[in-house]
């Protein structure tokens, strides 16, 4: 491994080192295509992030686009209905490896104001791997960026050897997530075995 | 615009035969609604669509009402001949006794449509009809032929109730999936039980997730004791 110090020295007589590693998820970090799909009210705040005023392009979220297989990231903007989880979970499964999921706003990380309805899923998180939460209902957009920006730290920190690698790299981990079926009065099964356990409540 | 007795003397005076009740509102807003029989509430539909006075050109709202059966508790005063000693002298007595008398009123769903007059400026005109119990005789028909936006609040009441619609042109859920099989909004709904991570709970939610954590353990108990027979 080179410095810090030594590299900024190298860089100033013209000589650019870096490391496979670092140049690998320089490239991941910077190229961060998200899906175009919205499903409720957060959804309007993340079209505004992509506009002029906000400009998530800024972060190398630059397109948004229409078919999963050209995606890197999954923004779950919204409110996921039991109607509506088996086809998000397929969509994630149609992704192609890296890819990243922020779940956006109160309704995605955990039912939100509908928690206790009987039709709508308490967290995507029980089906497919999260990377970044945010909260508020809705979040505002520098709360979106702000959990890109966090996407990115979360990249640029990853080794890509050893026990922590990423997913994508890890031929033993599974890539692909089973999709819950709608059966006759929920959702079966309700959350998908190792993506989520439940949490110790501590009162 | 016409009162709603107005309205119901002008039904049986135009669909001969037409069995029309009022319910009434006792609330200030004095709403009074009709109730059809289901038999009729095609031809009552098309005459409230197409007469000319009422011209109720535009169903507003169409909804559900699940009544659950109802145990009426009654007083009754019930004479009967008891035998009585009185001043050492055996004798039978008339006596008046206040018996409480249960029975059990059946209930009913019920589907209710608001209509208005677009071209008149006048409504809403309530009509309702009743199905005959909430199990298996849950058939209406379908006012979707008369006015058109009936179709999908037709489809939602059968989807949230249970109302079948016969002669409805594409009767399926609407909110929920093919394959589920409850009616979320009927009184007798049990919600799946998935309270098992509440991390701000209070009131209700906290005893369902109570209750869901005893129901876990005890689960868990019975599973060691099989493992302790095996």
């Amino acid at each position: 491994m080179v410095e810090e110090a030594l590299k900024i020295e190298l860089g100033k007589q013209g000589v650019f080192v870096t490391t496979i590693e670092e140049l690998y998820n320089w490239g991941r970090r910077n190229s961060v295509w998200p899906m175009q799909f919205g499903l409720a009210c957060c959804a309007i705040e993340m079209i505004a992030t992509t506009m002029a005023r906000y400009d998530l392009a800024r972060f190398g979220a630059e397109v948004f686009r229409p078919s999963p297989r050209q995606a890197d990231m999954m923004i779950i903007s919204g409110t996921v209905t039991k109607k509506m989880a088996p086809q998000v979970v397929r969509l994630y499964n149609q992704m192609a490896e890296p890819k990243y999921v922020i779940a956006m706003g109160a309704c995605a990380i955990s039912g939100g104001p509908f928690k206790q309805g009987y039709n709508v899923l308490k967290g995507i998180d029980r089906y497919i791997p999260v990377d970044v939460h945010i909260p508020g209902c809705p979040p505002r957009p520098e709360a979106l960026i702000e959990a890109f920006m966090m996407l990115q730290k979360k990249i640029s920190g990853q080794h890509l050897t050893g026990a922590d690698r990423p997913r994508h790299l890890d031929a033993a981990q599974q890539g692909e997530f089973p999709v819950p079926v709608q059966g006759a009065h929920d959702l079966e099964p309700t959350s998908n075995k190792g993506v989520w356990t439940v949490p110790v409540v501590i009162q | 615009m016409k009162t709603v007795e107005e309205t119901k003397a002008a039904i049986e005076a135009a669909v001969p035969g037409a069995r029309v009740e009022i319910v009434s509102n006792p609330s200030v807003s004095a709403q009074h609604s009709l109730l059809i029989a289901p038999g009729d509430a095609l031809a009552v539909a098309k005459f409230l669509h197409d007469d000319a006075e009422l011209a109720l050109d535009f169903l507003s709202n169409a909804t559900g009402v699940d009544w659950p059966d109802k145990e009426i508790a009654e007083k009754v005063k019930v004479t009967r001949t008891v035998v009585k000693t009185v001043e050492g002298v055996e004798q039978s007595v008339e006596e008046t006794v206040e018996e409480t008398r249960k029975r059990i009123e059946p209930g009913y769903l019920e589907a209710v449509y608001h209509l208005y007059s677009v071209a008149k400026k006048q409504g809403p005109v309530v009509i309702r009809l009743r199905t005959v119990n909430r199990s298996d005789q849950v058939e209406l028909p379908s006012l979707t032929a008369v006015w058109r936006s009936a179709e999908f609040q037709e489809r939602e009441i059968f989807d949230l109730y249970g109302i079948v619609f016969t002669g409805h042109p594409d009767l399926r859920r609407l909110l929920m999936w093919d394959g589920f099989k409850d009616h979320p909004m009927r009184r007798d709904y049990v919600e799946p039980d998935d309270f098992e991570y509440e991390p701000t709970a209070h009131d209700e939610v906290l005893a369902r997730a109570v209750a869901h954590r005893n129901r876990d353990q005890r689960s868990e108990v019975r599973v060691q004791e099989d493992g302790a027979t095996l």
